[in-house]
């Protein structure tokens, strides 16, 4: 038992030795890497997928999967751009058109759970559905071309600072806090896990199964909401082909990177967090080592594909 | 040496087998010849059920010599096993439930004509199988609508359909009833009678005396005793297995109170169960016998609203109360303990207290909705010790568990919301005597503190040593309602196989409703 507990623990912090491990490699590859510039730069860049990645946590933990997100990105962008050129761009209208992101990533997640829950569709089918769907809804509203923002004041949120760290990154963290209580120390949470392992178990054991997997995909749409808030403030605007777009997979890609196991049941926003730096981190190499940026979506498939082998390993060396 | 004699079958030489520097077989020997059965004995941990996957190559053994034939055997290694004719019906079941019963039997060696698939000639044969079993299952069935019992008959289906040299059973009656459980012995006797070995391994004593030719005992993955059936009875078995006397099985009957805590009058839900009517009394065991398909998980189900009923009520502390969800079952105080331990009853994959607490968090919830973790390890704990339930820590995952440490976390989950009534499925299937021995007493000293229990048993035994009453079910109705002197092994089986039909429900059991 005693070797079991030690493996348990080097699956938990696998991501963060894998984290430190590439930290090391890229301060020694780029004399550039260590600036705090280029270090605010890599986590901004990460933190609009890396928020999507911690609602992703729960609804894979969950048993479920969404890749909708992307194109939700998109239509709640749109949607929120559009409230607040009509509400005359101030900082009311900042606010309500936050509120009706929020309101359309709660009401999609709302609906892929009806789906998946009461009419017994397969997440991965729903919610490949609801990509075309959204996807195509915001080409429409748009004429396939740019939600424009009027507003002056919206692109202070985005491009931001407190304390010296961008917005969108403090609110990567404060919302990663914030899930990790969740998701650790809630009924809520142990329920999500609990589905995720056994969903029958689940069942018997008086756990509202429909309404606990449902409020997953809820509130991976709530986080698509405010990490599309996020990159529409920063543009001040909202392309309808553009944006959002492979959005599912680097977020799949930090929760499976994290150490969250594909099949459910079991996963960590800690892991999930790393999980996208370390995706960024990636990136950011490569672009300072001057590979292609075509070549850059071998190595992400690349790094997935190892990710879960090493989860693979972990689960047959018993 | 061996029953039927010539050279043996197999040969295992003193095997062992270490997991991280833990030994769990110790220096074990034995042979087995064609035409025996062979019983293996031993408590949960004895290390059965790790010597029966080093024979059919699941595991590496870390030591030891392994002969079949006279040849040695490459171990470790599936392929091999099944190449010698070693076929092992595991006591979980090995089954793909989205694919049909044919398709089970025939997994991995499908019967083809060219390229294709001869679905045709796989249905008749395996209807052939079923048939020889004497099961009465549509080879098209999907493997998810079958009872347990039946998924048992189609693993038997899948191994008879090798050609099998050595059979190994783990736990083979489990979930069988006394007449299946005949004719599955029959079954085995005219396999032993073609030239089969038949490894048996149970924990019902007096069907190894029954069934086996020779039988061996181990206990803490030692070699205790290998004996001719005939040269040990059942009482000599237990104590070897145990290592110390066994004092009485059953705790002595308490009186139960005359106030009724549970009343339905005419449950009924399509096509599964009708007009179901009983009460159960506070501080009362009520036992509920009957043969497989019966409706008496089904009858469980209902009453936690897993199930629409489609007609009856249902009185709880002489309420009629609507039951939807088993939520709803919860606030009412029934709590429910499944047939399925490790399909619907605990989490392998979490630790002893997140499945513990998994129904009853609220309790250990804050203000806030946060989770007391200290408090929750500490209720962990105490049952950790009032139930001596064996674990490293009280977070290490349930899979490492035996099926008895399972069975005793599991309890302590459905009691730890205070129930008024519990409803147990065959509690102590699979588990070994003196793990069934601590259910047995813990239950008696819970209706003792006034709670009251519904106990659904396949063990006639169980039924008649721990209920004050039993009701038999049959076809979905109750054949019978049993106290007293009516109460025996014979009166039993004739309702539970339709041949009697009587209600003998006395009048101070309070048929008040």
């Amino acid at each position: 038992m005693e070797r079991g507990k030690f493996r348990f623990d080097i699956g938990r912090f696998g991501p963060f030795a894998a984290l430190f491990v590439l930290v090391v490699i890229s301060s020694f590859a780029s004399p550039y890497f260590l600036q705090t510039r280029n270090i605010l730069n890599i986590l901004r860049q990460v933190s609009y997928t890396g928020i999507i990645a911690l609602g992703m946590t729960f609804v894979i933990i969950s048993g479920g999967i969404d890749l909708s997100v992307g194109s939700l990105t998109a239509l709640a962008g749109g949607v929120m751009i559009l409230v607040l050129n009509a509400l005359g761009a101030g900082w009311p209208a900042i606010l309500a058109a936050l509120g009706v992101g929020i309101l359309i990533g709660v009401v999609s997640g709302a609906l892929t759970g009806v789906l998946v829950t009461r009419m017994r569709i397969a997440p991965f089918i729903v919610t490949l559905g609801t990509m075309a769907i959204y996807r195509s809804l915001a080409l429409y509203i748009s004429g396939a071309g740019e939600f424009r923002s009027q507003s002056r004041i919206f692109p202070e949120i985005g491009m931001g600072m407190w304390m010296g760290v961008p917005v969108p990154v403090w609110v990567f963290f404060l919302l990663a806090v914030f899930f990790a209580l969740l998701l650790n120390w809630t009924r809520f949470g142990r329920h999500i896990c609990a589905i995720g392992s056994n969903e029958r178990v689940a069942e018997y054991s008086a756990i509202r199964v429909n309404i606990v997997r449902s409020m997953a995909y809820v509130i991976c749409g709530i986080t698509v909401a405010i990490s599309s808030f996020l990159l529409a403030a920063r543009l001040n605007s909202v392309s309808s082909t553009n944006i959002g777009v492979s959005f599912e997979l680097d977020a799949i890609a930090a929760v499976i990177i994290g150490g969250t196991a594909m099949t459910g049941g079991s996963g960590s926003i800690s892991g999930t967090l790393v999980g996208a730096v370390i995706l960024g981190i990636v990136n950011n190499m490569l672009n300072m080592l001057g590979v292609s940026p075509y070549l850059q979506g071998t190595v992400k498939g690349i790094v997935i594909i190892i990710a879960v082998l090493i989860q693979h390993k972990r689960k047959d060396s018993r | 040496m061996a029953g039927s004699g010539g050279a043996p079958l197999l040969k295992v030489v003193s095997a062992c087998k270490e997991f991280s520097g833990v030994r769990v077989l110790n220096d074990v020997s034995f042979d087995l010849s064609a035409g025996e059965i062979l019983g293996i004995i031993g408590e949960n941990g004895a290390g059965k059920s790790t010597l029966l996957k080093i024979i059919s190559g699941i595991y590496t053994p870390t030591g030891g010599q392994f002969f079949f034939a006279g040849e040695p055997i490459r171990t470790g290694s599936a392929a091999e096993a099944r190449r010698l004719g070693i076929t092992l019906i595991p006591q979980e079941f090995n089954l793909v439930k989205d694919l049909k019963v044919f398709e089970n039997i025939f997994l991995g060696a499908e019967i083809r004509s060219g390229v294709l698939l001869d679905k045709r000639a796989m249905i008749t044969e395996a209807k052939r199988l079923l048939e020889k079993l004497g099961a009465d299952i549509d080879p098209r069935e999907k493997i998810e609508n079958l009872s347990v019992a039946q998924k048992q008959m189609v693993e038997f289906a899948k191994a008879l359909s090798h050609e099998s040299r050595v059979l190994i059973m783990d736990e083979p009656t489990t979930v069988l009833t006394p007449p299946d459980v005949e004719m599955l012995f029959s079954i085995i006797r005219s396999l032993r009678d073609e030239g089969v070995a038949v490894i048996y391994i149970s924990h019902k004593l007096r069907e190894v005396k029954e069934i086996c030719d020779r039988v061996l005992v181990l206990r803490d993955g030692e070699f205790v005793s290998l004996d001719r059936t005939e040269d040990i009875n059942v009482h000599e078995m237990a104590t070897r297995m145990v290592g110390r006397e066994l004092s009485q099985l059953f705790p002595p009957k308490n009186e139960p109170s005359e106030e009724i805590v549970l009343a339905v009058e005419g449950l009924s839900v399509e096509g599964l169960l009708s007009g179901l009517s009983f009460s159960l009394r506070r501080g009362e065991i009520l036992g509920f016998a009957g043969l497989m398909g019966a409706g008496r998980t089904e009858t469980a189900e209902t009453l936690l609203g897993l199930r629409k009923k489609s007609a009856g009520t249902v009185e709880v502390m002489g309420r009629t109360v609507d039951i939807s969800n088993p939520s709803d079952a919860v606030k009412l105080g029934i709590s429910y303990l499944s047939e399925d331990r490790q399909g619907k009853g605990i989490l392998v994959k979490f630790g002893i207290s997140s499945n513990i607490s998994l129904v009853s968090l609220a309790r250990y919830c804050g203000a806030a909705g946060i989770i007391n973790k200290k408090k929750e390890g500490e209720r962990a704990a105490e049952y950790v010790r009032e139930f001596s339930i064996k674990a490293a820590s009280l977070s290490t995952n349930l899979e490492f568990f035996s099926g008895g440490n399972q069975q005793k976390v599991s309890l302590a989950k459905c009691i730890d919301t205070d129930p008024r009534i519990l409803i147990i499925d065959e509690p102590t299937r699979g588990i070994d005597v003196n793990a069934k021995r601590e259910i047995y007493y813990f239950i008696h000293s819970l209706v003792e503190k006034g709670l009251s229990c519904i106990l659904i048993s396949s063990e006639l035994e169980e039924i008649l040593g721990l209920c004050h009453r039993s009701v038999v079910m049959h076809e979905g109705r109750i054949s019978g309602i049993l106290d007293g002197e009516h109460m025996n092994e014979e009166e039993i089986m004739f309702h539970a196989t339709g041949l009697k039909e009587s209600v003998f429900a006395p009048a101070r059991a309070g048929t008040d409703a």
